[in-house]
């Protein structure tokens, strides 16, 4: 608890985000420059899907991402609640609304794959479904962060909320095994090591790193804003409170 | 008295003599499923066909009617700071209080169940499947449903985040309760689904009031 509470200064860990701020949108930048380069033009085309493969670049770290980020807001909700931790709050808010977007990402993605694959734009087998519920959650998240009039009680709250639809975490990812689906089951991280060409591989880890770096560069823009905020709202508190004693 | 049973009581005769929780909830489950043969047209293999899931469908709506009033009004008038305050577990005030919101919705709507199945024309040999299967399953509904209860205390238009909140939380319940009437309608068992059910009311169980009781704590602080 140490280290957190080192964390829990927010001066301190404005400095912090200040110095890894660009680093993180340098390698955000610079991999996904590489990562597009090697995936649309350098990587070969399957032999049975060709040229529509290459959606697979963006769709798979935007799902990878749709559930790393829902796992950090429960662990961000998680500590928020259990060592009332400042920061964490302020993280958990800032998670949610980047999660959401690549949740949507990843189903419009799946969606424009899924049409010349298997025909149809939506299938509600297990793998979609859950997901679909993951993008629910999130939106549940936000809705119930905002809708009271006192922050820390949108914060509390919705920590519950997130801490609670984290069994559906697990459910997304092992769906494809539980279930018979269209969707296919994962091929990288499993056993016997990755069921991808090298050619294919590459890419797809530097889009990975450059989504996961895209998620640290927001993440601390949006909690740098949310410090800025509310200082802001300290600030007019105590000049209404010098106005009218 | 036992608290556990008095709260129980209070809360079922205050549901059947304000009157309006238990009636307006199978009110409403009439008239959704009623719906569905007008909008779909009355052709009875169409009816047959869809007549499980539009029940559950319609159940699972009518119990999150009431659900927007489990702690609400027990908050507004400081009852419920009481409660929290009592030697027994917010955990068992919790599980009282689901208790009494199922007797009062989640058992009406199974008892009911067989009759909007005559009018969506479901085989009577499924009838009791479907019941079985609504047993199982609304107390998981009223369990899930008491999280978001707690959570939308005190916030604006509750009511509205509240069907946001739990409704993604209901839709494993809804798969296992239409597969099992679905399961019994192809003549297999339908045992598989309905012990999956079960074990979903089981864990619900064991997990729901401490949830629950975490997010009702959290709008007493």
């Amino acid at each position: 608890m140490k280290r957190l509470d080192w964390f829990a200064n927010p001066a301190r860990f404005l400095r912090l985000a200040r110095a890894v701020q660009p680093w993180a949108t340098g390698i955000a930048l610079t991999a996904a420059a590489a990562g597009l380069y090697l995936g649309l033009f350098a990587s070969p085309p399957d032999y049975q899907q060709g040229e529509s493969v290459r959606i697979m670049y963006v769709h798979v770290p935007a799902a990878w991402m749709a559930l790393f980020c829902y796992t950090a807001l429960a662990v961000a909700s998680a500590v928020a609640l259990i060592w009332k931790h400042p920061l964490a709050d302020l993280a958990a808010r800032a998670t949610a609304p980047v999660g959401a977007a690549f949740t949507f990402l990843a189903l419009l993605t799946g969606s424009l794959w899924g049409k010349p694959m298997w025909g149809t734009w939506w299938v509600w087998d297990a793998r979609l479904t859950s997901v679909l519920v993951l993008l629910f959650l999130y939106l549940g998240y936000i809705a119930l962060n905002g809708a009271f009039d006192d922050p820390a009680r949108g914060a509390k709250a919705s920590a519950v909320l997130a801490l609670v639809g984290f069994v559906n975490v697990p459910i997304v990812k092992f769906s494809v095994d539980w279930w018979n689906t269209l969707h296919q089951p994962a091929s990288v991280l499993r056993a016997g090591g990755p069921a991808i060409h090298e050619s294919m591989f590459a890419p797809l880890l530097l889009m990975a790193l450059a989504f996961k770096a895209y998620f640290v560069w927001v993440l601390l823009i949006r909690i740098r804003a949310e410090i800025a905020a509310g200082k802001i709202r300290a600030a007019r508190l105590r000049a209404s409170g010098d106005a009218a004693p | 008295m036992n608290p556990f049973l008095a709260i129980v009581r209070r809360d079922v005769r205050l549901a059947f003599r304000q009157g309006t929780d238990t009636l307006m909830t199978l009110a409403f489950f009439v008239i959704a499923v009623v719906l569905f043969p007008l909008g779909v047209g009355p052709e009875p293999n169409v009816l047959a066909r869809i007549g499980g899931g539009v029940v559950w469908v319609a159940a699972l709506l009518a119990s999150m009617l009431a659900l927007e009033r489990l702690f609400q009004t027990d908050y507004e008038d400081g009852g419920l700071e009481l409660l929290a305050l009592a030697p027994m577990p917010l955990q068992i005030v919790v599980l009282a209080k689901v208790l009494a919101h199922w007797l009062a919705t989640g058992l009406p709507l199974a008892v009911a169940a067989p009759v909007l199945g005559l009018l969506m024309n479901t085989p009577p040999d499924v009838f009791p499947v479907l019941v079985a299967a609504l047993l199982l399953g609304t107390p998981t509904l009223s369990l899930i449903g008491a999280i978001g209860a707690g959570l939308i205390l005190g916030a604006r238009r509750g009511g509205v985040l509240l069907a946001l909140l739990v409704l993604p939380l209901f839709i494993p319940v809804l798969v296992f309760g239409v597969s099992a009437v679905e399961m019994a309608a192809q003549g297999l068992s339908p045992k598989a689904s309905l012990l999956i059910l079960g074990a979903m009311a089981l864990a619900a169980l064991a997990l729901g009031p401490w949830a629950a009781a975490a997010a009702v704590r959290q709008a007493l602080e």
